[in-house]
């Protein structure tokens, strides 16, 4: 059981800036993600992209944000789980809030805090009718494992830097060629990485059907063959071991919407005096919250987890009087080392 | 500059007209959350995301498909011809009288 003050589910922006202030009111945080790294839809969807609205920053990069958001809560050493989905809630008779994950790991804390932007990402599944027959049995759409693919026939779809990263990466590594289906002749994904596609297709490693598209999934249990609509009209049948449909990911509340919150349009309703929810002790803050004039911003989600954490250290500590402090006066003490949150 | 009258179609069939500014670099997406209709913009307006899809129902108004938009509807789905991303339809004169109706939320 991991043991903090403020568990936070969802470690974007909102997620990390949260663990600064808590931080400066010394009170100890752990994330949770279900993406194996921090930073939410700006490191999974837009990390080389300009951001225009952070106040004192004319143009940060998604992905500086979050390098400098994960410095500046580090002095406060936050715990992370990553890679691991927040499914369930329970209250403990002391108050506490046990939550746990799509693996089993339980993390214990007085304060939950949601900051799971638009939910969970998970993979957009392609439309074809008897996809979940073959999900797991040859249909995969996370490569967790790389070498447990090598010496099979793959076929991967999508024309973003998913798609094309591995489909080099099969190329290169594996003794069987890979093929790259994509609907268009036109790639989301870096030039150099369409460049060398090219040039793995005329080393014959691999095979680049474009203005295709997988149509139909076939195989005994296990997938064995699939259909390519090339064209629109042409229908090819080839034998292969896997299919990675690789088209991004999208945001589901998943799970979250089951915990018993009130819930409107897709989002968590709060009091705007602190943040809080329907049940006292969580709070949800940023994109996944709705009250009367929500406005989903980084920097609205800023100001929400700064007012959260002030009702947090009440709740973490009724006996105390805090005063805001202003970092100007004394800068920022962090936590040492010694202290951080222990696995028990 | 004008205001600009445009009619959205929601997934249950029903009709809406909207009045958007033509002086305020608004996009269909940015236009369409404005008035509350279910469209998710999740990448915030960068063509990266496809949960802003509309289907173009009065063509004359419209321009081409730029080449990030054309690259994400190459992987979205419910992609017809006529397929367009609301985030990359600025707001001009032009697009007075346009028709769009939302494509279904992907899965």
């Amino acid at each position: 059981m991991i043991k903090t003050d403020i568990l936070i589910i969802g470690a974007g922006p909102v997620g990390l800036f949260t663990v600064f202030e808590a931080g400066l009111m010394k009170l100890r945080c752990h994330l949770i993600d279900a993406i194996a790294q921090p930073g939410g839809q700006l490191s999974e969807i837009y990390p080389k992209k300009p951001i225009y609205d952070i106040p004192g920053f004319p143009s940060v990069l998604a992905g500086d944000l979050v390098n400098n958001l994960v410095e500046q809560a580090a002095p406060f050493n936050p715990g992370y789980t990553l890679g691991e989905r927040a499914d369930t809630i329970t209250k403990l008779d002391d108050g506490n809030f046990v939550v746990t994950t799509s693996k089993g790991t339980q993390h214990q804390a007085p304060v939950v805090m949601i900051a799971g932007g638009l939910g969970s990402f998970e993979p957009r599944r392609p439309l074809i009718e008897n996809l979940g027959d073959f999900e797991g049995k040859g249909v995969e759409y996370i490569v967790r494992e790389p070498q447990s693919f090598l010496g099979n026939d793959i076929v991967i779809s999508g024309g973003g830097d998913s798609a094309l990263d591995w489909a080099i990466y099969f190329a290169n590594e594996g003794s069987n060629p890979v093929t790259l289906v994509h609907r268009s002749d036109r790639f989301r994904a870096h030039k150099d990485s369409v460049q060398k596609a090219h040039e793995l297709q005329e080393q014959g490693k691999l095979q680049l059907i474009t203005h295709g598209e997988v149509t139909a999934l076939k195989g005994d249990d296990q997938l064995s063959e699939i259909e390519i609509t090339v064209n629109k009209n042409e229908v090819k049948t080839i034998k292969t071991d896997y299919w990675l449909p690789l088209f991004g990911l999208s945001p589901k509340l998943g799970p979250i919407g089951n915990w018993g919150l009130e819930i409107e349009k897709n989002a968590i309703v709060v009091d705007t005096f602190d943040y809080q929810t329907n049940i006292p002790g969580i709070f949800a803050i940023g994109d996944v919250n709705t009250y009367a004039g929500k406005l989903k911003l980084i920097l609205c989600g800023f100001h929400e987890a700064t007012l959260a954490v002030q009702t947090a250290y009440k709740i973490i500590h009724p006996e105390k009087k805090f005063t805001m402090k202003y970092t100007t006066v004394q800068g920022i003490q962090g936590f040492e080392e010694k202290e951080t949150p222990v696995l028990i | 500059m004008k205001d600009v009258t445009i009619t959205v179609i929601d997934r249950e069939g029903e009709s809406h007209e909207l009045i958007a500014p033509t002086d305020m670099n608004m996009n269909l997406m940015e236009v369409c959350k404005s008035y509350e209709l279910p469209v998710e913009g999740t990448c915030g307006g960068m063509a990266m995301c496809a949960s802003c899809q509309v289907y173009v129902l009065s063509e004359e108004h419209i321009g081409e498909r730029n080449d990030n938009e054309e690259a994400m509807l190459s992987e979205a789905f419910y992609v017809k011809d006529n397929s367009r991303l609301g985030c990359q339809i600025n707001m001009v004169e032009d697009l007075n009288g346009l028709t769009v109706e939302l494509a279904p939320e992907s899965e």
